[in-house]
């Protein structure tokens, strides 16, 4: 009698870069079915299509909680999330079922850090408008204080989360002649010596920065920590960026600040929702830059996160070692 | 909001008032004026200088009270007549016919600008003046901005605040807006010099693999400071995944970006240009980004400035113009003031300027 080998049904969410579709094809034993779209998969083709699923490679625009969990069944013995963020997973159901998560840190860190520093540049040194003069006919001719903005030169800059990307992004922003460097968190980092970090409260962050990154992870701690109170400690001149989670930062109090001058300008590469509805108020303000989540949006990176995320998923359906492994 | 308004009111307020040479002066200010060097200003330059012309108690002077608009060339005309020095701005042609009728008391020109091609050296150098300029004090700002372009292109910074704005916008997806990175690229620069080291310094910490660069020789001292390797024009165009332009406008200059040096570039590189815009043929930019042959343009300097709304550059998804605001951050343009104020009161005192522009 011939051995049936038992093939691993895998279910991906969306149509991924190539380098990750080659080495799923490669992979033995694995039958893949896909929502073959760059748009979302809809919330029934989803759950059709994980019924007795092993593996579920997905995006962090897809929203993997209990009712998906139910459907895919028992098979299911690994996720694998093409992304660094894993807010969109629901972690005591996964943790609950015993199944294993891939995510994809590290290879997104210089794309990510390279976006938030593009969009602190882009924010201070006022881009978009500078643009928007040019097309419509403001730009009349070399102005002495027309379009100024705030240089780094000289600045304290704080990044509220130094973790691999806040650490990348201060890197980044040192040759510009930065003058101190503070950071907060739940913790020290003895890495932060490298960018002679400065450990405070976020409070004194708040006060005593000219620029603010937020970088860090959402939480149920973090979550709205940029609010009227956060605000209000800024400087007039300050800078505001927030490249993480768009639910660290309330938004209503946000354009509060922005409108009534209690900081200079904002720039956000995460809102919520996602997309920013366009008649959303932050869309009206001269000094509010909104991009829309492309913080590791370069061809090499996207490639390289969809290897990864192949790879993780391969590992978790061989029960092998996954090269990122999220521990829940 | 931001602080131009609210900043420009305050320095306003603090700003100084021309010395006036109307009505109502008593004969002794008079004397006492008369005894005093007289300068023009072209323009409302940032409260800085202007105040430390007034505190000099050294020169009286005239000032074309406006921050926005240049002042015309037959009322620039009129109002040199006589001066001692003049103090301007990069819109204001020093030729033959002003400095003709400026005569000959005009002893020091101070131009609040690190670029002098609005400046007629032959003519001013015939006739003794001596040039002060603005070079150093903005070399931050303008590595800064220049670096803000170059990522605001290969990033799409600006299809993508558009497609925020209009509804472009879905949910996430894996190769929407997606761009060349810095990391593992070589970096090119055509001039190395002041400006074009600093870029480089803060090109570094984003991972390039390379920086190389082309001149009309090699620069070691500078080239040393980012371990630049000096290589020839083609190699430059050949090499580059980004180019930056860093070089004065000169007529060895003029135009050298051009068809020949895009037609060897790479299709995914990103060229910058915040040099001056005299550097680059535009219509074969134009070229260049409508064909794929380059994959996109940043420029903070165009021909002319402003550059007309109808122009073919507009309708480039892949080309982003700024209306030169390289240098343009508060701090840095009250220094440039300052510097060219002081310049301008050092030279006519017969003293070495700060910054002064070897003839």
């Amino acid at each position: 009698m011939k051995a049936v080998r038992k093939l691993m049904k895998v279910f991906i969410t969306r149509r991924i870069p190539p380098e990750g579709m080659k080495i799923l094809a490669a992979a033995e034993g694995c039958e893949v079915s896909q929502w073959d779209s760059d748009e979302p998969v809809p919330r029934s083709e989803l759950l059709k299509g994980v019924e007795g699923a092993h593996g579920l490679l997905c995006l962090l625009s897809d929203k993997i909680d209990k009712e998906v969990l139910d459907a895919a069944g028992p098979n299911l013995k690994v996720i694998s999330t093409m992304s660094v963020g894993f807010d969109h997973l629901v972690h005591s159901e996964i943790k609950k079922r015993g199944i294993r998560v891939g995510y994809t840190p590290d290879v997104l860190t210089d794309a990510t850090a390279e976006l938030t520093v593009a969009l602190l540049l882009a924010t201070s040194r006022r881009l978009p408008e500078g643009v928007e003069e040019v097309k419509s006919g403001g730009w009349s001719s070399w102005k002495p204080l027309w379009l100024c903005g705030y240089g780094l030169s000289g600045s304290t800059v704080g990044i509220v989360g130094l973790g691999r990307i806040g650490m990348a992004i201060a890197q980044r922003l040192l040759p510009f002649g930065v003058k101190r460097l503070l950071y907060s968190g739940r913790t020290a980092k003895t890495y932060a010596a490298e960018v002679n970090g400065e450990f405070v409260p976020l409070d004194t962050l708040a006060s005593e920065s000219d620029f603010i990154v937020v970088s860090c992870s959402l939480t149920p701690e973090t979550q709205g920590m940029c609010d009227k109170a956060f605000f209000r400690k800024m400087k007039k001149t300050s800078i505001f960026i927030n490249s993480s989670r768009g639910a660290v930062v309330n938004q209503e109090d946000l354009y509060e600040a922005l409108s009534s001058g209690q900081i200079a300008a904002a720039g956000l590469d995460v809102t919520t929702p996602e997309p920013l509805p366009t008649n959303h108020p932050l869309l009206t303000l001269k000094n509010c830059v909104v991009l829309p989540h492309i913080g590791s949006a370069t061809y090499s990176t996207r490639g390289i996160m969809s290897a990864l995320a192949a790879q993780n998923l391969l590992g978790g359906l061989q029960g092998s070692d996954m090269p990122s492994e999220l521990s829940l | 909001m931001w602080g131009s308004r609210m900043a420009l009111r305050r320095l306003q307020k603090i700003a100084v008032a021309p010395l006036s040479v109307k009505e109502g002066i008593t004969s002794k200010i008079q004397r006492e004026m008369s005894t005093l060097q007289r300068v023009y200003v072209t323009r409302q330059i940032p409260p800085e200088g202007l105040r430390i012309l007034k505190e000099s108690g050294q020169v009286q002077f005239e000032l074309w009270d406006s921050d926005d608009v240049p002042v015309s060339r037959a009322e620039l005309l009129k109002k040199v007549k006589g001066v001692d020095g003049l103090l301007c701005v990069l819109t204001e042609k020093i030729d033959a016919e002003l400095l003709d009728a400026a005569g000959p008391n005009l002893k020091v020109l101070s131009t609040m600008s690190v670029g002098f091609d609005h400046l007629s050296l032959d003519e001013l150098k015939k006739r003794g003046i001596r040039v002060g300029y603005t070079p150093e004090v903005l070399t931050d700002a303008v590595a800064e901005l220049t670096v803000a372009l170059l990522l605001a292109t290969s990033r799409r910074l600006i299809e993508a605040t558009h497609e925020a704005k209009t509804g472009g916008w879905g949910t996430w997806r894996t190769l929407w807006l997606c761009g060349h990175e810095l990391a593992n690229s070589t970096v090119g620069i055509l001039g190395l010099g002041r400006i074009g080291v600093a870029i480089a310094e803060r090109l570094a910490p984003f991972k390039v693999k390379k920086f190389i660069y082309t001149d009309v020789a090699p620069r070691p001292e500078l080239a040393r400071a980012i371990n630049a390797e000096y290589v020839s024009f083609d190699e430059l165009a050949k090499q580059s995944d980004f180019l930056a332009v860093c070089c004065a406008l000169t007529p060895e200059t003029k135009e050298i970006c051009n068809k020949e040096l895009f037609s060897k570039m790479k299709n995914t590189s990103i060229f910058i240009n915040t040099s001056r815009g005299g550097v680059v043929n535009q219509e074969d930019l134009y070229e260049a980004l409508s064909t794929g042959q380059i994959a996109g343009a940043g420029l903070d300097v165009t021909v002319p400035e402003p550059l007309p709304t109808n122009h073919p550059l507009f309708t480039l998804k892949n080309c982003v113009i700024l209306p030169h605001i390289a240098s343009a951050s508060y701090t840095t343009r009250n220094a440039m003031s300052a510097l060219a104020a002081n310049n301008l009161l050092l030279g006519l005192r017969g003293e070495p300027m700060i910054k002064e522009l070897k003839l």
